[in-house]
């Protein structure tokens, strides 16, 4: 919870003036937009794609542990590959430009239980246009979880460390579940609606492909490894999970990162809606490897500001807008993974208990809103 | 069980070892050119033939069904990352015996593939190919006479049908700038030498436009020959006209090159082709409003160009992106938001 507003500094024409200095990088990155971006994707696609192969290959053979240890590595790499640099990204429409049909938002379909188009609208759509502001992205929190003093306490976000734990340990089951809405369509009137009964019909179908692939197939495939493979699909699978919710929550939880109140966001502007999304995230540093196994979103402030623009591109203009940041004051949430996990964490455990009372001159800038708890996850 | 359902078992079995994506996915990876692979061709070498044409040879995947002289084919070649499709009169004989084809292009200004293709396309890109089409071609029945009358590139599927065809009696007038810019000269003039073609070159620069009343005065008798021309639209009119004053049009076969030009402008007539509404709209106007605005029912999602959730096919003309002022025509394959973009000229989109 923030007592003051970080950007009271700002006038609305400093704030215009901000957007069209952030459309001018946008634009900068668009025209220059070429071969290099299109070798990159394609690169990193065949990549994982023969990472992917080789690790099924290995694990054929994964009742001799070295085979189980190096298999179960490679496939929970280029599962996370999958689900954050490639599939991530061009659901996001990042590489529609280059034209190819089969590196397109329209078509990509992802090694993941939620399928593509139900997730493109929950987070394109609902996350990306609403960042943090409260009642209208379901990302904080996910719908379950109490992540910000300005959403009101229920006796049921006592548990959401556990739930939170969970949501990791089956983070792709969680959001598949988000994206059908489950908490507020499983009452009587909404599941008999037939949209969400196709919806939800077109989620089962895509479990039960993956599950026959990961958990039936490739372990009889393996013959008498049929038990190590079994296990070792489940741990990538896990490994996966686990790490895109760290890394998805170190992008809107971390201390210090705004949310928003509902009405804040009528009429507004071009420049307020960057200026939101500047406040609304927080980045991870490190190394290369690091921005690239998070699928870059440990840019996720630039991600944020320019969902559309190719993943490559993000680590360089975030010194741009880094130096924006400084130019109109204003704070760029970022810091190591670890800390950044922990700082995540510390507020979902501090925030399954009600607020402290406030001292009495400090007041909330983003006043309280009535809202349920939702079980959507788990 | 029969061996096409045993495959089609043994098929399915692999899409769920592969999910969700296909075992092509894999498959890419090692040999893009097999058979039953979408159509592609690899290039083998690029050939100069003047200061601004060059031929390309190309090796096509395993699915290729070949083609009759003087078609041609789409190919799709990515320019700076983004896959641009043209098409190109296939210029090698239909009987090579390596497998290879060849196509020949000239560069021109502003042309995005010609000039990629000409000056810097490499050995060893792979190209996506269609099927040979089209329907300028020879007949089954050698015509005892032929006249091939050409222009600039317009020799390009002529060529193909010299290189596959041989007549006894063949006459061919072509037009070019100067003698240099003569594409095939060389192998044209062993031709000649051969006596297997006779050849009058129009030199535009000196000669000026061919003023095709003096057909009369170089091949005396073309109203007797079997006609394939190609070139300009201004030839080509001139040469329907003329064939059809004398009475002999069915004899008259012609290629027509260039596309329709697509006018671009400020607002234009926008055609929802799926559902057969038009109206009239402005530049500023998005389309997606424009849709909505004529009871189509649009995709649509952020309404701010975002999150893709608008995506549609731009099947003809021209349309302007409102953040950019970038424009972008269409071509097979080209996909817009619509919620950030405007008709700049008539448009056509596929809903």
């Amino acid at each position: 919870m923030t007592a003051i507003d970080p950007t009271a500094h700002l006038t609305a024409e400093q704030i215009e003036e901000l957007g069209r200095e952030l459309d001018a990088i946008r634009d900068e990155v668009i025209a220059d937009r070429g071969e290099k971006d299109a070798a990159y994707i394609r690169k990193v696609i065949s990549a994982q794609r023969t990472l992917e192969l080789v690790s099924r290959g290995v694990l054929l053979f994964s009742i001799f542990p070295p085979a189980w240890v190096l298999g179960t590595a490679g496939l929970s790499v280029a599962k996370i590959m999958d689900n954050m640099e490639i599939g991530h990204n061009i659901l996001h429409g990042q590489w529609d430009w280059m034209r190819d049909p089969k590196i397109h938002s329209t078509t990509w379909e992802w090694d993941h239980v939620s399928p593509a188009d139900q997730w493109k609208h929950s987070h394109n759509e609902l996350h990306h246009t609403y960042t943090n502001v409260i009642g209208k992205d379901n990302d904080l929190g996910y719908g379950i979880m109490r992540v910000d003093e300005d959403q009101k306490w229920h006796p049921f976000h006592l548990g959401q460390p556990l739930w939170n734990f969970l949501n990791a340990c089956f983070f792709e089951y969680g959001i598949a579940a988000y994206d059908l809405e489950l908490g507020k369509n499983l009452n009587k009137r909404r599941r008999k609606n037939p949209e969400f009964r196709a919806r939800a019909k077109a989620v089962g179908r895509k479990i039960r492909k993956q599950v026959l692939k990961d958990y039936v197939i490739h372990p009889l495939l393996s013959g008498p490894s049929f038990l190590p493979t079994l296990a070792a699909t489940f741990t990538a699978n896990l490994v996966r999970n686990v790490w895109s919710h760290s890394v998805i929550m170190c992008g809107h939880f971390p201390e210090g990162v705004q949310v928003f109140e509902r009405r804040s966001i009528k009429g507004e502007t071009r420049g307020q809606w960057y200026l939101r999304q500047m406040m609304g995230s927080a980045n991870i540093s490190g190394s290369k490897a690091m921005h690239f196994m998070t699928g870059n979103l440990s840019h996720q402030i630039e991600h944020h500001l320019f969902p559309d623009l190719p993943s490559n591109r993000y680590a360089e203009v975030a010194v741009k807008v880094r130096a924006l940041f400084e130019k109109y004051e204003l704070d760029y949430v970022t810091g190591p993974l670890p800390k950044q996990v922990f700082s995540a964490w510390h507020r979902v455990v501090r925030l399954s208990l009600p607020n402290k009372p406030s001292k009495p001159n400090e007041k909330p800038t983003v006043p309280a809103l009535e809202r349920e708890p939702e079980l959507v996850a788990v | 069980m029969t061996s096409t359902a045993l495959r089609s078992r043994a098929w399915k079995l692999l899409e769920m070892v592969t999910t969700p994506l296909l075992p092509s996915d894999y498959l890419d990876l090692v040999s893009p050119l097999r058979a039953g692979a979408d159509l592609r061709g690899r290039i083998e070498a690029v050939h100069p033939e003047t200061g601004d044409a060059a031929t390309i040879v190309i090796r096509p995947g395993r699915g290729w069904r070949g083609h009759t002289a003087g078609q041609y084919v789409r190919i799709g070649v990515d320019v700076d990352g983004v896959r641009l499709w043209r098409a190109y009169s296939l210029t090698s004989p239909t009987n090579r015996q390596d497998g290879r084809v060849t196509i020949t292009v000239k560069a021109i200004p502003d042309g995005k593939v010609s000039n990629h293709l000409v000056r810097r396309a490499k050995p060893g890109t792979l190209i996506h190919l269609d099927h040979p089409t089209g329907d300028f071609v020879l007949p089954k029945t050698k015509p005892a006479k032929v006249l091939y009358l050409t222009a600039g590139s317009g020799i390009t599927p002529v060529m193909g049908m010299l290189r596959d065809t041989e007549f006894d009696d063949v006459v061919m007038v072509h037009c070019a700038p100067q003698p240099h810019d003569v594409i095939f000269r060389k192998e044209l003039h062993d031709l000649v030498a051969d006596k297997k073609l006779q050849l009058t070159e129009v030199h535009t620069d000196t000669d000026g436009i061919l003023d095709i009343a003096r057909l009369d005065e170089l091949v005396p008798d073309w109203a007797e020959r079997e006609t394939w021309a190609c070139g300009p639209a201004g030839l080509l009119d001139a040469a329907e006209k003329h064939w059809s004053e004398h009475g002999v049009p069915e004899r008259l076969h012609i290629e027509r090159f260039r596309p329709s030009i697509v006018v671009t402008g400020d607002g234009g007539e926008v055609t929802f082709s799926t559902t057969g509404k038009t109206v009239d709209a402005d530049g500023a106007t998005p389309l997606l409003d424009v849709g909505e605005g004529a009871g189509v029912l649009m995709p649509s999602g952020c309404r701010m160009g975002i999150c893709f959730g608008c995506v549609t096919p731009l099947k003809a003309g021209a349309v302007r992106d409102l953040r950019t002022g970038e424009i972008t025509e269409a071509e097979p394959g080209v996909l817009i938001q619509t919620c950030v973009s405007a008709a700049a000229g008539p448009c056509d989109i596929e809903r």
